[in-house]
């Protein structure tokens, strides 16, 4: 189950700790998810990160971070990681790691761009490429939220007092969506999360948006008014932050209710 | 420790000085904020100084300009891991600002437009390691970069040369700013590896 809050202490975060490689899943051609076994796990916030170690034959060590993909299940983490050109741990991660392999992990990491499942606002989500990893986090979070009432069953508790979530998540092609089945079935299932996706490059079959970037009418036609006043988690490359950032604002978004997490090219 | 990851060697890249631990090199400049980014108007910008007695010293952007600027060249090494050598700025020396303050203060907080906060020693920003940076690389500070000007303090990881820079609050007692509230390291030295608290 998801934990609450973060526990374990500081001492548990900070020390570099052996995980085991569980699972690979491939969620695009260039971006896998890693299923990770981590002893003494503490627990962590959905939009977190966690960082990750290697370790060369020779003692060479490269570390990155990695936005965690889902609330925990026990002591195992998910990890979402594109591959970036010349990065010599995503490269090895998304398509060298297998189940058995080990890696070190340290965290979580990151106290800002959170969302807790105890606020009940209204939220909107806005991605770019590999930026919906920390926004998916959230959308899992959400959906495993317990009842106020904390005593009963939580089968259905997606569908109970569930604040507004709108995901709009902006992907080059249809072949670069990440988590595409998993947001169509959970935006159908649950009636409080609508997700839109934008294609900058080329538009799927079905989608009357002509393929371009994110513009001021996307936002006004898939967002949440700024009169709700939602809280915003902004997540992708720098430009791509920047200008929906800038786009936010001009729509009468509080600055202070925008949460942004940005990558550049060599980023994590 | 003892643990390798099976297939990995690594792809080091050649580099002609030393970086500081955990560190790799990126020809690249990212950013990273938590924020929109404030976009401030020359005509409004202000910089302003204030003692632990309230005593306050501001500078216009014109009377920043007027003051003697230096040409600085230096490594910056961000918390998230990435160093970039011999970066080109040019700004006014924290020495040259802080010289007619009166105070007692061991300690200082950056405030920036946007609300950010970072907290160091004033030892820190004093004799030639702290500037305010106006210029990157020949051109006026990018906004995204933190232009108009930024605090510029490059032997501490990168979040403590606050963007957006619109003073200095001098203290007597260390109080935490936003990412050291949040678990980042009060001081944060790159060779020591200070990343998170406890570090």
């Amino acid at each position: 189950m998801a934990r609450a809050a973060v526990s374990g202490g500081l001492k548990l975060r900070r020390t570099w700790r052996s995980a085991a490689v569980v699972e690979r899943r491939p969620e695009t051609p260039t971006a896998c998810t890693l299923v990770l076994d981590v002893p003494e796990w503490p627990g962590h916030l959905a939009g977190q990160h966690v960082d990750v170690r290697l370790t060369a034959p020779d003692g060479y060590q490269a570390a990155r971070s990695y936005s965690l993909a889902a609330p925990s299940d026990g002591l195992r983490i998910q990890i979402t990681v594109q591959a970036v050109p010349d990065g010599e741990v995503s490269s090895y991660l998304v398509s060298d790691a297998l189940p058995g392999d080990s890696v070190e992990v340290r965290g979580p990491v990151g106290g800002w761009f959170v969302w807790r499942s105890e606020h009940s606002g209204p939220v909107l989500l806005i991605a770019g490429g590999s930026g919906v990893v920390p926004l998916m986090a959230m959308i899992r979070t959400r959906a495993m939220r317990p009842e106020p009432d904390e005593g009963r069953a939580s089968a259905n508790s997606a569908h109970i007092n569930s604040a507004p979530f709108r995901l709009i998540y902006s992907v080059r092609t249809p072949q670069d969506r990440i988590y595409y089945d998993e947001l169509r079935r959970r935006a159908v299932e649950d009636g409080g999360l609508e997700v839109k996706f934008l294609y900058t490059r080329a538009a799927a079959a079905d989608e009357p948006r002509p393929a371009g970037r994110i513009s001021i009418d996307d936002l006004v036609s898939h967002g949440i008014t700024a009169e709700l006043q939602p809280t915003c988690y902004v997540c992708g490359p720098t430009g791509f932050v920047e200008t929906v950032a800038d786009l936010l604002i001009f729509l009468g978004h509080d600055p202070s209710r925008i949460r942004t997490e940005r990558f550049g090219p060599s980023g994590p | 420790m003892g643990i390798f990851t099976r297939g990995f060697s690594g792809r080091r890249r050649e580099s002609s000085r030393q970086l500081p631990p955990g560190q790799y090199l990126t020809d690249d400049f990212p950013v990273l904020s938590a924020g929109p980014t404030p976009r401030i108007p020359l005509d409004a910008w202000q910089f302003t100084v204030t003692t632990e007695l309230g005593q306050t010293h501001q500078w216009s952007w014109p009377e920043l300009m007027s003051l003697p600027a230096e040409s600085i060249t230096t490594d910056i090494h961000c918390v998230t891991r990435w160093s970039k050598l011999d970066t080109a700025w040019r700004g006014v020396s924290l020495d040259t600002l802080l010289a007619e303050v009166d105070t007692e203060a061991e300690y200082a907080m950056a405030h920036s437009y946007g609300g950010y906060t970072t907290n160091l020693p004033l030892e820190d920003l004093l004799d030639g390691k702290a500037w305010v940076a106006f210029e990157y690389d020949g051109d006026g500070l990018a906004a995204e970069h933190g232009g108009p000007a930024r605090l510029l303090v490059p032997h501490l990881y990168f979040w403590k040369s606050a963007k957006w820079v619109r003073g200095i609050e001098l203290m007597l007692q260390d109080s935490a700013g936003f990412w050291e509230q949040l678990g980042y390291h009060d001081y944060g030295d790159p060779w020591r590896e200070q990343r998170y608290q406890g570090d």
